[in-house]
């Protein structure tokens, strides 16, 4: 017999683990080849250059290796023959929900993310399997000249500005899973923002997965112009099934000299996808990348956003907070690369480890002997819940050369049974003595999120502990 | 029956024997004080009466009017209005003071009621006021770099703000200065009345003087060896235990 708390858990932890039947239109079948590539070429009709780039990538992806010599074996567990790479009902996005067909709109209906457009976005962007379903941006945004569209759009719209730096940030053979991406890439946001523009709002996307035995891999490319301001967030949820799931995502960024970019991400994959994310950003003179990721779900992510600090006086911050549930393993982290004076950046990492679950942080930071008053600040906690959870810390920082800054600080903790019974003994049970205690071990975090993103992490953590204790 | 009573309570930590049969009664609308050397199990019999998982309780039993709790979740006796001022407060980083008195007070509502935030916040100020205490601790952590008498004070605040029935105070003088202590006593003066018991556990008579007590209990072993009235704390004062135990 399962008590009333129990049950309202379970409805509230599976917010996404819903799914609708679809008819989709357009099927690449199973598996990856040159012919799957054509398909996927036709059907968006892509430039020629795209195609040859599409080909280029699936060459340098079958001959690159796993990473297993220093990432987990659980990789070899993806069948890649077995992923569905393209799936769609139709390649153009709707610019009004009422235009969305009614079995898609009613997903994102649950999903609450029209309301969510209504209240705080400057524009929405929502991908069901391939291809953005909606994708719209308020009049007000757009009549300043920021073009927020899908990636197959901004590619053929706007040709001058993505060729220049589509693939220049992370190329096509940064990893094996970079490469899949470019070689299958559908979806995704193209974002550019004029100089001086300031975008007060967030601009979101929504990634969602309905399909089985499905690969996602959208690719985003966000530019600031000079002087120019833009936050983007993105969240996504997929049915829970009982096969795998791949995400592949690769995301660019580019900050033009005194640019500001905050991309806030809320990761919250069902426990069967690999969420394999290469995310890079390039940072010119005085200008600012911050990444601010959290991860909640996923069976496996591997994702180390990072900054290469291009110009003078750039700065580069990763701010994340990873929550390893039972079976789960977030090996996450961050890539700072200083490429020129006086850059300075920033790394916050903080983990939860509860049951099964495995949390593993991997930094990198160079700074180069040439270059002159460089800073870095890393700090690294870990919290264990239980005695089988587990975290493991890797990082490189190679620096070289003089009048450098660099402060390293790592810890773990774990949840003290003293502290626990203190609370108790306030009247609080333990599975709330633990989400206050978890919650305020990255409260200074999770500050950092808007509101809405705030609330939800926090819902998700007390979830978590709700299911973890008793 | 309106009384917490603890009955030939034996408890220890591994195989270590720690309270041998230890009896007491608090009632309602009564202030008792224990006084004991180091290590006679003061604060072992506090956190036993709280549920500590440390602690085995071999035989005896607590009865919070006349219900027995020993079977019961720590955060369950607390509910039913038992509290410990504890005489370590832990420090629990990143949970404000407001937040976390305030998620002990909802823990009390029916479920689906909601802590109304304004009437929270107003009679949270009213009771730090009245300790002291300085409104921006609402937003400090909990514990995390107070000083000692600080955390004393904020020990008090959780209480005023919880309404205990019965309240067992562990050392709450210990690190006060005299300011200290007299606003903490008329903080815990403030809570007395016919419907709440405290038993007040302290080695300084002085405290005493302030929180003027119906019953002295000299502890020893893991027993009380000698009850007395308040003047009993005076000639512990003055002569020691040593003539206690003696006798
Ligand atoms: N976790 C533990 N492991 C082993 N021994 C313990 C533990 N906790 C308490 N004890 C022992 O139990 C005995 C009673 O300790 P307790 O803290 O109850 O004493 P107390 O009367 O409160 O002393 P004080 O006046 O110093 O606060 C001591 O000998 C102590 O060392
Ligand atoms: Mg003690």
């Amino acid at each position: 017999m399962k008590t009333d708390i129990q049950s309202q858990i379970e409805a509230d932890r599976s917010v996404g683990d819903f799914r609708y039947d679809i008819d989709y239109a357009y099927d690449a079948g199973v598996g990856l080849s040159e012919a799957t590539i054509d398909y996927i070429c036709d059907v968006k009709k892509d430039p020629q250059w795209v195609r040859a780039f599409r080909k280029e990538a699936y060459r340098k992806f079958l001959a690159m290796p796993m990473p297993t010599h220093w990432a987990t074996k659980d990789l070899e567990n993806i069948v890649f023959e077995n992923i569905r790479y393209y799936l769609s009902q139709g390649q153009a996005p709707k610019r009004t929900w009422e235009e969305v067909p009614e079995d898609v709109k009613r997903t994102f209906e649950r999903l609450g993310i029209p309301e969510q457009e209504r209240k705080f976005l400057a524009g929405v962007e929502a991908q069901f399997d391939s291809e953005a379903a909606y994708s719209n941006i308020k009049a007000a945004v757009g009549e300043q000249g920021v073009i927020f569209v899908g990636s197959a759009e901004g590619l053929k719209d706007h040709p001058e500005i993505f060729k220049k730096w589509f693939g220049k940030v992370i190329p096509t053979g940064d990893n094996k899973f970079s490469a899949l991406n470019s070689a299958a890439f559908s979806g995704g946001s193209f974002i550019y923002v004029p100089p001086g523009v300031k975008v007060s709002h967030p601009l979101q996307a929504y990634f969602r997965i309905n399909a089985q035995n499905f690969g996602q891999f959208e690719r985003t490319l966000i530019i600031a112009d000079e002087g120019a301001e833009v936050t983007y967030m993105e969240g996504c949820t997929a049915p829970k099934f009982e096969t795998a799931t791949l995400h592949s995502a690769v995301v660019e960024l580019v900050a033009l000299k005194g640019a500001k970019i905050q991309y806030i991400t809320v990761q919250n994959w069902s426990s069967n996808v690999f969420n394999l994310v290469t995310k890079r950003g390039l940072a010119h003179e005085d200008a600012e990348i911050k990444w601010i990721d959290c991860n909640i779900g996923s069976r496996l992510t591997m994702k180390y956003p990072g900054v290469i600090m291009k110009g003078r006086r750039a700065r580069g911050e990763v701010v994340s907070i990873a929550l390893a549930g039972d079976g789960q393993h977030q090996d996450t982290g961050a890539k700072m690369v200083h490429a020129a004076d006086e850059t300075t950046s920033n790394i916050i990492s903080k983990s939860i480890s509860l049951g099964s679950g495995r949390s593993t942080y991997r930094g990198m930071v160079h700074i180069p002997k040439h270059l002159k008053k460089c800073k870095n600040n890393t700090e690294c906690d870990a919290l264990l819940i239980n005695a089988q959870s587990r975290t493991d810390t890797y990082p490189a920082i190679t620096v070289r050369g003089q009048g450098h800054s660099v402060q390293h600080e790592a810890s773990v903790s774990q949840i003290n049974a003293e502290q626990i019974f203190y609370m108790q003994q306030r009247g609080l049970s333990e599975a709330a003595a633990m989400s206050l205690a978890v919650n305020g071990f990255v409260n200074d975090l999770v500050q950092q999120f808007p509101m809405e993103y705030s609330v939800e992490l926090k819902r998700l953590i007390d979830l978590e502990m709700e299911g973890s204790v008793g | 029956m309106s009384t917490l009573s603890i009955c030939n309570l034996h408890a220890s930590i591994g195989d270590k024997p720690i309270l041998r049969g230890l009896t007491l009664e608090i009632p309602k609308g009564q202030v008792h004080a224990i006084m004991g050397k180091n290590g006679s199990g003061k604060s072992t019999l506090a956190k036993v009466m709280a549920g500590h998982p440390d602690y085995t309780v071999n035989s005896g039993d607590v009865l919070l009017d006349g219900e027995s709790i020993l079977g019961m979740e720590p955060d369950q006796r607390a509910r039913l209005g038992l509290f410990l001022a504890f005489q370590y407060p832990m420090e629990i980083p990143g949970v404000t003071i407001a937040n976390f008195i305030r998620a002990a007070v909802q823990s009390r509502l029916p479920q689906g009621e909601e802590l109304e935030a304004t009437d929270y916040y107003a009679e949270i100020y009213s009771k730090m006021d009245a300790l002291s205490i300085p409104r921006s601790f609402t937003s400090r952590s909990v514990n995390e770099g107070f000083s000692g008498g600080e955390k004393k004070r904020c020990e008090i605040l959780q209480m005023a703000m919880l309404q205990p029935k019965y309240a067992v105070l562990d050392e709450t003088d210990s690190g006060l200065d005299i300011d200290a202590l007299k606003i903490v006593s008329s903080g815990v003066n403030s809570l007395r009345g016919p419907e709440v018991g405290m038993l007040v556990i302290t080695h300084y008579q002085r405290l005493l003087d302030y929180i003027v007590p119906d019953k002295v209990h000299v502890m020893a072993e893991g027993q009380i060896v000698l009850s007395g009235e308040k003047d009993l704390a005076l000639k512990l004062e003055s002569e020691g235990y040593d003539w206690v135990t003696a006798s």
